[in-house]
């Protein structure tokens, strides 16, 4: 057996693949494709599966090669999902013969992802979720039920899909997690025209989906063990990445401070003095946690990140429309678009104000992240519940 | 205008095994030698400090010389080991001049010892823990806003703090900066009633008194805004160990104490607000250890890295404290329990070396964000 890869070693393979494959002259695609076979996409999955079998933090050292080099990227936010929370769940839970079907394509960007987990009378209690799954002779599962908040959902060709194999058990045992094939004749999706204007969201109806027992991930009646591992991923996947001073929602307002004093008042620099500190904090924060990622002493700071985030982004968007005055009483465009992907900084004042009124709610709510943290950090007693041991079926609703 | 200067460097927030190491050794003395019931005594007897924990402190631990160099006597460490030091004084409310006399005498002197003479003497006493010294300006003074309090050795100096038990104080006046004996003719340290009883506050008069000219005016408004300075940027790592104190002593109480058949603890209307305090502390953390970390590798960012840590971690350790005490309940409001130490501590500091909103101010200044 081949020793781990050192730095060295990731250095050598990322100029092995720049020579093989110079940017200038190769197909994006398949500059993409060279560099998961060559072990360069996250180099520390097993070898064979895009990666090395190496620490996770010398992905900056072929990173910064890559990027020295202008190489292509696979442009991480249209195919966030695919690479937060379907590859390490697909990595973790899928047998070999998904890990080498869905893997390759998920990265190179070939394969876009979306996530079916959220339901209209589930919401933050994820787990009373009703979408049925029912097996049947064939040994196939027929899925029926209705998902919603799906970013992506209208490009994906592949979903990350929980719902109900059996309801006589306790809700969170009765659930098994699922591959779903967006083709599939029985998947609809219809836009969910949001608070901005645009529809970035989907809703999406499922009935009568036929999906093979093959793609099932992990053990029927397992799904949501298996789904804490894509929630855990999605919420430690902010944070991994420097962010420069101003990187945020303050870097705009700031420039519009500086470029125009004519808006400025002393109510409104007070506020923005408070939140640039805050900002300021909060990019420290998550430099110290991205080191101590780093220095392989992972803290449970990610877990709070997004609180914080969520918090400033309303606040500072807030301050913007009000300082901007006349302006900020008008909103560039109500016309429904269907984003590609999901811009948080993009387009005007307004707009932001509005999108981050979403940061406290996608990806698990501030308050069911603010029972995370009392309860898994900080050691405080649950919540008292009273679902823990009523079959499914037998739940109010 | 153009976006602030990105800071040159990535700093280093983490802690290091020596810092761990250190750390170790002062929660175990203090844990031996400041537990709350001998603090609290404490702030009831005359002496301002325990000379026994001092000296274990500043001398068998080496704390007090940790920001001097070995050539002039101390242990050549910087103000990340000092910052730790201050964590764990925080964490203890312990009563001790070491943020008055091993970091801002000590940090003002520094910036004078390149002309050797006296500064160089005193700086070696000082960082032994045999002597100790304080800086004579107001507690409340903000790096920015430092200058010569008094136009000569003539006149009082109010809320100098740990001036009590200070064997030399430093006196910035219009003519340069002196080393002034407490003991000496002419000096009178008359002890005021502190808000924080576990930081003595003391008004200092001199008259007709004798002085060791250490600088002129202008190398002396240097040495002292570069000793507040350190003072701002290192109060940030005391206010973060407070803060860290009261979560986890509330977070001990709401877990053990039952009301309504449950742990008090399980309310989610308490557990969010401790989750909040959680967040604040890893926050005051990364700000702090950014403040300390600037300040030890003499970064141009320092200035905004410590009102930056100022800023925030005032705000930090007093909403700490007073939720301490809130969600102690009764018990809170008692002088049985350390909590009102805790809260007296935090509200002095975020007022000590400026107050947030004065921090704030020099933000506006180094981030070019002018006031209207």
């Amino acid at each position: 057996m081949s020793p781990a890869a050192d730095a060295a070693e990731v250095r050598r393979r990322t100029r092995e693949l720049l020579a093989a494959h110079p940017p200038a002259t190769t197909d994006r695609t398949d500059f993409l494709k060279a560099r998961f076979d060559a072990g360069l996409a996250w180099v520390h999955y097993p070898v064979g599966l895009g990666g090395l079998d190496a620490p996770r933090s010398l992905q900056q050292v072929a990173d910064a090669e890559l990027a020295a080099a202008d190489a292509p990227d696979n442009d991480p936010r249209r195919i966030g999902i695919g690479l937060g929370m379907a590859a390490p769940t697909i990595l973790g839970f899928g047998t070999d013969e998904q890990k080498r079907r869905f893997l390759r394509p998920l990265w190179v960007g070939e394969e876009v992802w979306c996530q079916l987990f959220s339901e209209p009378g589930a919401g933050s209690d994820l787990a009373a979720l009703a979408t049925r799954a029912v097996q049947d002779e064939a040994g196939d599962w027929i899925v029926d039920g209705q998902k919603v908040w799906t970013s992506s959902a209208h490009l994906a060709r592949w979903a990350i899909l929980i719902a109900r194999t059996d309801p006589d058990l306790p809700k969170h045992r009765g659930i098994s997690y699922f591959i779903c094939d967006m083709a599939d004749p029985g998947v609809e999706v219809r836009p969910l025209r949001q608070i901005t204007g645009e529809a970035e969201f989907n809703e999406v109806f499922l009935t009568g989906v036929r999906i093979p027992d093959s793609h099932r991930l992990g053990p029927v009646g397992e799904g949501w063990k298996v789904a804490q591992t894509t929630l855990m991923n999605e919420r430690v996947s902010i944070g991994g990445s420097r962010i420069p001073r101003e990187g945020g929602m303050i870097g705009p307002v700031a420039r519009t401070w500086r470029e125009r004093p004519e808006l400025r008042t002393a109510d409104t620099h007070q506020r923005l003095l408070t939140l640039w500190v805050e900002a300021e904090v909060a990019r420290l924060t998550g430099e110290r946690l991205r080191q101590q990622l780093v220095a392989g002493q992972p803290g449970p700071e990610g877990s709070g990140m997004k609180l914080a985030f969520a918090r400033l982004n309303q606040e500072i968007s807030g301050l913007e429309v009000e300082l901007l005055g006349d302006e900020g009483l008008l909103y560039s465009d109500w016309t429904m678009v269907r984003p590609e992907s999901v811009d948080f900084t993009g387009r005007d004042a307004g707009y932001r104000y509005l999108r981050s009124k979403g940061n406290s709610i996608e990806g698990g709510t501030s308050e069911v992240l603010l029972n995370i943290v009392a309860e898994r950090v900080l050691g405080l007693p649950p919540e008292p519940r009273n679902d823990k041991d009523v079959a499914w079926k037998d739940l109010s609703r | 205008m153009t976006a602030p200067a990105q800071p040159p460097a990535t700093p280093d927030l983490l802690y290091s095994q020596d810092e761990e190491d250190l750390r170790s050794a002062v929660r175990a003395l203090l844990a031996d030698r400041a537990d709350a019931p001998t603090v609290i005594a404490a702030t009831e007897a005359d002496t301002p400090y325990d000379p026994r924990l001092w000296s274990s402190l500043a001398g068998d631990i080496g704390a007090a010389g940790l920001l001097v160099p070995e050539k002039f006597g101390g242990q050549g460490a910087s103000h990340r080991e000092a910052a730790v030091v201050l964590e764990e004084l925080g964490r203890s409310v312990a009563p001790a001049p070491y943020l008055t006399s091993s970091v801002v005498a000590t940090e003002t002197l520094l910036a004078l010892v390149g002309a050797d003479g006296p500064a160089a003497a005193l700086l070696g006493e000082l960082a032994s823990g045999a002597r100790t010294a304080v800086l004579a300006v107001p507690f409340a003074t903000p790096p920015a806003g430092a200058g010569p309090v008094l136009a000569a050795l003539d006149g009082t100096v109010p809320g100098v703090a740990d001036a009590a038990a200070a064997d030399v104080l430093l006196v910035p006046t219009a003519e340069g900066l002196y080393a002034v004996e407490t003991s000496g003719p002419g000096v009178t340290v008359e002890a005021l009633v502190p808000l924080d009883l576990t930081r003595p506050l003391a008004a200092v008069s001199l008259s007709g008194a004798a002085g060791t000219l250490l600088a002129d005016a202008e190398a002396g408004a240097t040495a002292v805004r570069r000793g507040l300075l350190a003072g701002a940027g290192l109060l940030a790592s005391e206010q973060l160990g407070i803060a860290e104190w009261c979560l986890t002593e509330t977070v001990r109480h709401t877990r053990e104490r039952h009301q309504f058949n449950r742990p008090v603890g399980s309310f989610q209307a308490l557990k969010h607000r401790m989750a909040q305090l959680w967040l604040e502390v890893v926050s005051a953390r990364a700000a702090a250890r950014n403040a300390a970390d600037a300040l030890a590798t003499g970064s141009p960012d320092a200035p905004l890295a410590v009102a930056v840590a100022q800023a925030y971690c005032s705000g930090a350790a007093v909403h700490a404290a007073e939720e301490c005490v809130q969600l102690h309940g009764g018990i809170g409001m008692t002088w049985e329990h350390p909590a009102h130490l805790y809260l007296k501590r935090a509200k002095a500091d975020s007022i000590a070396f400026g107050t947030a909103g004065s921090h704030r101010r020099s933000v506006a200044e180094l981030a070019e964000l002018p006031a209207p």
